[in-house]
């Protein structure tokens, strides 16, 4: 196994991030952790590379306890956000972090299209280039296991093809990726396996196709004094006469509602979002 | 690996020269203003070189260590260099080294109008021994900038230390010679760590008795300020990022 995560537990004062996950990355998987902000991905991340502690359960990187620094040699992460030193040059960025590893590869700036731009100073950058910085330095030291976390958060969608691409040419020569999102449209381009995190705890892992099909649900809404067809939605409440309804298929769920001669008003469907889409997962 | 990150740490700090600029200026304006013009004496001149050169010391210490160190904790790019293979302390004594780095450079303009423009005087091992002395007396602002960096936002940070800095080092007889203090005044003065770090240093370079309950109060502060940064780290880990 590339890394592990077993029973883990992790708590900030008050607040429970972790909430006894359970995680296995294999060699060559690209695995997407998908949830809301503050649903706990970060922190898991954060003790998969060795940034902090579990306060109960077991994490292991490459076999060994990521907190060791030599267990980290064929790791390859990325700084959030864009946390990279102001005053810095590119190239200057690039050596200090290519001092720690004994074979750094030569051609990140070319991979991620920043050629020419190793005498500018991170701090003149555009924030897709910055971006593009933050995400190559991660591949600076020919890791086996790369891990992204909110990768494209706030890139346009050029910036953000030119990051897919150099992920995906990364697992094709058989790297491993373990990559968080919110977006479930940037989960879908890049993973084959999603794990679905919500509140601290793991609601769902399996092939890509399993998980969509769970997450992309349809929000109907109406209004309707008697209770309308129910079969095939995941999720229904209600409140006076509003129903709210989840349902993988709209088009069956309004042809039901037709069918059975509901008098509704007001009906409304659209897509639900990644928020909406994990209460029905969570309650049935 | 410590070299290394010295090495980018100055790199990184040097491309931003005002605020080297400003901690090696004050003392050494300060000097040239109000001794400079005037006749007190070598002693109280030299004295008055060694105050300053605290000074300079215990601005670059806890402004490097106290907001600095805030500074870092608010970007990703210390985290991201705690996942490289690389242990903790190259980093931690990079960061350590730039300081003292930083307050070596501070104290060279102190100590060159002192020397050119004063009557201050001092043998060279004494100015050695005096130099050895200055990072001792140093330990408690930067341990104590460590503690303000990691437990504070830059935001408060910055504030607070300088809220610190300026009475502590006033009232530690780096401005004015303790001997003009009122009695109340010498009261505070004596358990600041600043009067002490004085004392020591100028023991180290004048050979005149130091005041033992200063040196006491001195020890006490770095042993308080170390248990406070220690403290500080800890609970920092707990929290930085969710």
């Amino acid at each position: 196994m590339i890394a592990t995560a077993s029973g883990v537990r992790k708590s900030f004062g008050t607040t429970t991030a972790l909430d006894g996950v359970d995680l296995h990355v294999a060699p060559g998987e690209l695995v997407g952790l998908l949830g809301p902000n503050g649903a706990g991905k970060s922190t898991l991340i954060s003790l998969l590379v060795g940034l902090r502690r579990p306060d109960s359960g077991k994490v292991t990187l490459f076999g060994g306890d990521p907190r060791v620094a030599a267990n980290r040699r064929a790791l390859g992460t990325t700084p959030q956000e864009t946390g990279l030193p102001q005053t810095l040059r590119v190239g200057e960025v690039l050596d200090l972090v290519s001092a720690h590893y004994p074979d750094p590869a030569p051609d990140v700036l070319e991979r991620f299209g920043l050629t020419g731009l190793e005498r500018r100073q991170t701090g003149g950058l555009s924030g897709g280039q910055k971006r593009r910085l933050a995400v190559a330095l991660a591949f600076v030291g020919r890791p086996r296991l790369v891990v992204l976390d909110e990768p494209t958060t706030g890139l346009d969608v050029e910036a953000r093809r030119t990051l897919w691409e150099g992920v995906r040419s990364f697992h094709a020569e058989g790297g491993t990726v373990l990559l968080t999102s919110h977006y479930l449209e940037e989960i879908e381009a890049l993973a084959g396996r999603v794990v679905v995190v919500d509140r601290g705890r793991v609601l769902a892992d399996g092939p890509l196709a399993d998980i969509r099909d769970k997450v992309a649900v349809s929000r109907v809404s109406l209004r309707s004094a008697i209770a309308p067809p129910l079969d095939g939605t995941v999720h229904s409440t209600r409140e006076g006469d509003r129903w709210e309804l989840h349902t993988p298929d709209a088009d069956a769920l309004v042809r039901a509602l037709v069918h059975a001669d509901v008098p509704f008003t007001d009906l409304q469907v659209r897509p639900a979002s990644l928020e909406e889409a994990f209460v029905s997962m969570t309650a049935p | 690996m410590t070299v290394l990150h010295w090495r980018y740490l100055l790199l990184e700090q040097i491309r931003v020269p005002i605020g080297l600029v400003s901690t090696a200026a004050f003392p050494a304006l300060s000097l040239l203003f109000f001794v400079v013009p005037f006749d007190y004496g070598a002693a109280d001149e030299t004295a008055a070189v060694v105050g300053l050169s605290v000074f300079a010391v215990m601005s670059s210490f806890l402004f490097t260590f106290g907001v600095g160190v805030a500074d870092d904790r608010e970007r990703s790019w210390d985290p991201y260099l705690r996942t490289l293979p690389v242990a903790a302390w190259p980093r931690i004594a990079g960061r350590i080294l730039s300081g003292a780095t930083f307050a070596l450079v501070a104290i060279i303009p102190v100590i060159v109008v002192g020397a050119l423009f004063t009557q201050a005087t001092a043998t060279v091992p004494r100015l050695v021994l005096g130099i050895v002395a200055l990072v001792v007396a140093g330990l408690p602002f930067l341990l104590g900038g460590l503690a303000i960096g990691y437990s504070l936002p830059v935001k408060a940070a910055l504030p607070v230390t300088q809220l610190i800095f300026f009475p502590v080092a006033f009232a530690g007889g780096l401005l004015l010679p303790p001997q003009l203090f009122p009695g109340w005044l010498e009261a505070v003065s004596l358990v600041t760590p600043a009067r002490g770090a004085r004392e020591l240093v100028v023991w180290a370079v004048q050979d005149t008795a130091p005041d033992t309950l200063a040196l006491v109060v001195l020890a006490g502060w770095t042993v308080l300020t170390a248990a406070l940064a220690v403290w500080a780290y800890r609970r920092d880990e707990g929290r930085r990022f969710r």
